[in-house]
């Protein structure tokens, strides 16, 4: 029983080794693909009409990450009650599960549903991309919103808030609020996460401008995005720099651990805490002076904009181009960006004046 | 009380015999597949059949060794992984370069290795394969993370992604569902037309018997795991291309889709019973099922909830046969005979 096993494994390494010995000569590798040249980009033949009107009962569905998720439901909310603004019916469908391949049945359904257009926010960039390019190629207009599918696979981006002013202005509002002088430290999310390393790059660079020459970033620590693990970083930050004057925390979860801890420890009113947080999350800190300031893009902008980019994709006014304008209700105008990108706007500040408008 | 339920059972006994589960389950899919059809104009048209087969494919092919498995009273818990590892490897090699005519052989010659270490824990030190494989389950996704970590790897050759996406040219059949097609005549005519067939179908029923019988119950067995990784690394590697992306945490919970369709299909968790039709029946019936209920914006708890019970029914129902089955045999209630010394 144990040779005749035995020989059974070997022979399954052979038959391994055998069909690698193989195909080991010659074959398709990433080098021989790129080398090709690549096909050129289609040209759209359609041309926009900024005059068009905005067409009525447009049918457009939003695709969220995954349904249930507290952000996303606000941003999908005031999308869909844009679309009353433009007498069109939008609804909300998604997956259960953030999965990267979860949403692709969903897009598939749209599809067969002839919506007018399909709003995305990818949870993988490419996974996406071939059943868009269909829904696509069926005339249906597809805007990403919140997180980018591959920019060929989509008519528009809505970025909520260009990275490089996500970085700069956080370090800009600190360095208002500890008179441009003293140690800083981030806390982020986690090691490899791509928004919050992308914002702290550019924090980086806005610190090397000679107006912040008296500001040193004395470390990036990572709380993971887990409430336990930020509020002890924040705890190790204040024990191993004592003359630590700020923390930026680039992330809901690490600003409203960062602010609890503080809040509760002698550090209070000595150490300025401000970052990106909802409002819901720091009300308590900002009304018990822990935290002056904080900032985060309107989701129910970003939805309302995204709903009316699509509107506008379908009516014909864009066609998704460079230097195309469109108007976004109350909003108002807006101008497509390279790569299709539109970008909402600076990060909206919140202080103690007006925490109390929002609720989310 | 007892007299009556017997009596009711004998009385519907007669159609039961009739009605085997794996059958149910196919009327049951011709019904909705009908339902469908004359409910919603978009779900009984080619492009919408042809997109939700595609999807279905990953699923379909694992849950062929799956049955098997199960046949023969084991579970393999770490398909999901050794598929989400396989994508992971695909992912990593591609990227460093190297020919995805080398990478396919290799990917499944680890998807073996995998299987072969489920088996031999299972066979060689007689562990329970539920409890082996929730261990590899962890384990191979965990190596999957170690090899592609968070990254997410695209970018495959268009002549391979549309042997993952394209269809058989002239049909609307998508590649991966036609090796399915080949693979499930093979797995079918294996299980039910020969003595290895017949053999799986004796371990699961009484794995002693077989024993004695002369049948070599862990070789086999070992080669179920193997063919068991082999196949979901297969499914791993098709998985990629349609989708287009590598990832460390393709395939999530898939093993539960693949385990349910098993179930659903009428295949006997404890082994020794259940047919390959049905378990192809209840992988078509979940996922059209789930394909015309989001058709119709059914949301996704609905549509869980729908599986789930579907799924409960499936296990409780060819037990309630069997009951009344029994009962009908022994009408006077069974005196246990005391144990002797």
């Amino acid at each position: 029983m144990f040779t005749s096993s035995r020989r059974f494994t070997s022979a399954v390494a052979m038959v391994g080794l055998v069909s690698l010995g193989l195909a080991a000569c010659g074959g398709t590798t990433k080098e021989s693909v790129s080398s090709q040249a690549p096909a050129a980009p289609e040209q759209s033949s359609a041309t926009a009409n900024p005059n068009a009107p905005l067409k009525e009962g447009l049918k457009i569905a939003f695709l969220p990450k995954q349904i249930n998720n507290p952000y996303e439901t606000i941003v999908d909310k005031a999308g869909i009650e844009a679309a009353a603004e433009y007498k069109g019916t939008a609804k909300e469908v998604g997956p259960s599960d953030a999965s990267a391949s979860s949403q692709v049945s969903y897009i598939n359904t749209l599809i067969q549903q002839q919506q007018d257009a399909i709003l995305i926010a990818a949870n993988d960039a490419n996974a996406v991309c071939g059943p868009l390019k269909q829904a696509m190629t069926k005339g249906i207009k597809v805007v990403s919103y919140d997180s980018d599918a591959s920019k060929d696979c989509r008519n528009l981006f809505i970025n909520q808030a260009s990275s490089e002013e996500v970085g700069r202005s956080e370090v800009k509002m600190l360095a208002d609020m500890i008179d441009h002088k003293g140690e800083i430290a981030v806390l982020s999310a986690t090691a490899n996460a791509t928004n919050q390393n992308t914002w702290i790059e550019f924090m980086k660079d806005e610190l090397t401008k000679p107006e912040y020459k008296d500001m040193k970033l004395v470390k990036v620590a990572y709380g993971d995005d887990d409430d336990q693990k930020s509020f002890q970083e924040t705890q190790g930050l204040l024990q191993a720099y004592p003359d630590l004057k700020g923390i930026i925390a680039p992330t809901t979860v690490g600003i409203a651990a960062a602010a609890r801890y503080v809040s509760g420890s002698k550090y209070k009113g000595k150490i300025v805490v401000t970052g990106l947080g909802t409002p819901n999350q720091m009300r308590e800190f900002v009304k018990n002076g822990t935290v002056e300031k904080f900032a985060l893009w309107n989701p129910k902008d970003l939805g309302y904009l995204a709903s009316y980019a699509a509107a506008s994709l379908a009516s014909g006014q864009i066609t998704g181009a460079e230097g195309e304008k469109f108007k976004a209700g109350k909003l108002g105008e807006f101008t497509i960006g390279k790569d299709g990108e539109v970008i909402l706007g600076p990060p909206f500040t919140f202080d103690a004046q007006n925490i109390d408008d929002f609720d989310y | 009380m007892a007299p009556d339920v017997t009596a009711v059972n004998s009385a519907r006994a007669p159609l039961s015999r009739f009605l085997r589960w794996d059958v149910l389950v196919g009327i049951l899919l011709v019904v909705v597949f009908i339902g469908g059809a004359a409910g919603s104009p978009e779900f009984a048209n080619i492009d919408n059949l042809s997109f939700a087969l595609g999807d279905l494919g990953e699923i379909a092919l694992i849950a062929l060794a799956m049955t098997l498995l199960v046949v023969a009273a084991e579970v393999d818990l770490s398909v999901a992984s050794v598929l989400g590892l396989s994508s992971a490897l695909v992912g990593n090699l591609w990227d460093a370069g190297w020919a995805i005519e080398t990478i396919i052989p290799l990917v499944i010659v680890v998807g073996a290795v995998c299987g072969l270490v489920n088996g031999l824990l299972v066979t060689r030190l007689g562990l329970p394969s539920l409890a082996v494989t929730i261990g590899t389950l962890a384990l191979y996704r965990g190596l999957a993370l170690v090899v592609l970590g968070d990254r997410a790897i695209a970018e495959f050759p268009q002549t391979y992604v549309n042997l993952a996406v394209g269809d058989v040219p002239g049909t609307p059949i998508p590649y991966p569902v036609a090796v399915f097609a080949v693979l499930a005549v093979i797995t079918a005519v294996l299980l039910h037309a020969t003595g290895f067939g017949r053999a799986l179908f004796a371990i699961g029923a009484q794995v002693e018997a077989a024993h004695f019988a002369g049948i070599r119950v862990k070789r086999i067995k070992l080669i179920l795991f193997v063919v068991s990784g082999v196949v979901a690394a297969f499914a791993g590697v098709v998985y990629t291309l349609r989708y287009g992306s590598a990832r460390a945490d393709n395939g999530s919970g898939l093993e539960l889709a693949v385990i349910a369709a098993v179930l659903l299909g009428g295949v006997d968790f404890d082994g020794g019973r259940g047919t390959l039709g049905g378990v192809i029946a209840g992988v078509l019936l979940i996922g059209l099922l789930r394909n015309l209920l989001m058709l119709n914006d059914v949301s996704t708890e609905i549509q869980s909830i729908v599986t789930g019970l579907l799924l409960v029914i499936s296990v409780i129902t060819p037990r309630l046969v069997a009951v009344a089955r029994q009962r009908r045999r022994v009408p006077s209630p069974v005196v246990p005979t005391p144990p002797t010394t």
